[in-house]
């Protein structure tokens, strides 16, 4: 079990893993995706208080759960990379950056647009939507970062310490609806005495969430393959791999 | 220790030290950080004519009163107390009877709340119409959840709001 895990540890092993995994990640994800889609905007019912416009649920809530894995993810890496310095753990905190930061934004973007005709304001500085904006910058900040460095090794270390840093705020963002008052809703699934939603409604949700992730996953794989060979690229095995970088 | 365990050590301080600082900020401005007051909060203090807050509160059954216009009149409550709104202007789509809001406005002279705007909230429970028509209309109209309207938790404002 460890030998196959320090194996696989290493970047070629793992490469040629990724390399597997990612296009059945992608289309299970993407597979999941659609169905969700067609089962919140086709098959499930109109709300009873917000009619059709309550189906924007499909994208914005997956996007915020992704935004919150994808940091937990991150700060996870960031520790391994931190104590353990293994190259692949930082190429776990580099590549997910960008794909969090992207769904962090889908997340703020498809909550205003609800909140306009829902709550009659596009944007409040309540604390989870302000907690929220504050994870966009931490998704950010880890992104500029990594790319004022020169050295990959040192700018990865350096975002490992920011990711870290920042994994304060994914509890902040979870229990904002609960220890402040807020405009925000609170939790609609994962409440006392069950999700408040009607079993139409919720199967598609959950279908769409589990399609986000393996398709985030699916990202996340490629984007750390392309960081492994840019790191790699001296080495012997992205030579053999690639040749037209050798020549 | 070797070089893992001092790094181990090291990083998990630097973590703990952030996340405790990060919960005694939070502790320390937790009445800053709430996005509104509620009735029960201003029951409990005297609150300055004319300065200008958010007030939240469920929009009291039975209460709602049009005017003139856009003009209307309700009863806002936190299950606790209950204060009179007035607002005269565009709502949004969720403004009703037994829906959360809140209002941005100023306490008159008689104790009135004039909002300049109201935002609704959203009570996180999603259904289809026939399934709302099967809960009781009565049931529906009636109900009243207060959790979302948390009241500072200052000893003298819980006295304040226990007190009948």
């Amino acid at each position: 079990m460890w030998l196959w895990f320090h194996r696989l540890a290493s970047p070629p092993s793992f490469y040629r893993f990724a390399g597997i995994l990612a296009p059945w990640l992608l289309a299970i994800g993407l597979t999941a995706i659609a169905a969700g889609f067609y089962g919140g905007l086709v098959l499930a019912p109109a709300d009873y208080q917000q009619g059709d416009a309550f189906r924007i649920i499909y994208v914005h809530v997956p996007a915020a759960w992704l935004s919150l894995l994808g940091y937990s993810a991150m700060a996870v890496a960031a520790f391994v990379a931190l104590v353990w310095r293994i190259k692949l753990a930082e190429a776990v905190v580099v590549a997910s950056a960008p794909a969090g930061a992207s769904f962090t934004a889908l997340a703020l973007a498809t909550g205003m647009l609800w909140g306009k005709p829902m709550w009659g304001a596009y944007w409040v500085w309540d604390a989870r939507l302000t907690s929220e904006l504050v994870l966009l910058f931490l998704y950010l900040g880890v992104v500029a970062l990594n790319s004022a460095f020169s050295d990959p090794r040192a700018g990865a270390r350096a975002c490992a310490l920011l990711a870290l840093v920042g994994a304060v705020n994914v509890p902040i963002v979870h229990y904002s609806v609960v220890w402040w008052n807020s405009l925000h809703q609170g939790a609609t699934v994962f409440k006392p005495g069950g999700p408040s939603i009607s079993p139409g409604m919720l199967w598609p949700l959950l279908t769409a969430a589990f399609g986000f992730t393996m398709f985030y996953a699916a990202v996340v794989l490629r984007r750390m393959q392309n960081e492994l060979l840019i790191r790699e690229r001296n080495s012997l095995w992205v030579r053999e791999l690639v040749p037209v970088v050798a020549a | 220790m070797t070089r893992r365990q001092r790094r181990t050590a090291a990083v998990v301080v630097l973590v703990a030290g952030v996340a405790a600082a990060t919960a005694l900020a939070v502790t320390a401005f937790r009445k800053n950080m709430m996005y509104f007051y509620t009735p029960s909060d201003l029951a409990a203090r005297d609150v300055p004519v004319s300065a200008v807050m958010d007030l939240g509160g469920l929009v009291e059954p039975g209460t709602l009163k049009h005017g003139t216009g856009l003009a209307i009149r309700f009863m806002m409550t936190d299950c606790h107390h209950q204060m009179p709104v007035a607002y005269d202007g565009v709502l949004p789509d969720l403004f009703r009877e037994g829906q959360g809001v809140v209002a941005t406005g100023h306490l008159n002279a008689d104790g009135t709340f004039v909002a300049s705007r109201i935002l609704a909230k959203h009570d996180s429970s999603y259904m289809p119409p026939n399934v709302a028509r099967q809960v009781k209309a009565a049931e529906l109209q009636g109900r009243k959840d207060c959790a979302a309207f948390k009241t500072l938790g200052d000893k003298a404002m819980t006295a304040a709001r226990d007190a009948p």
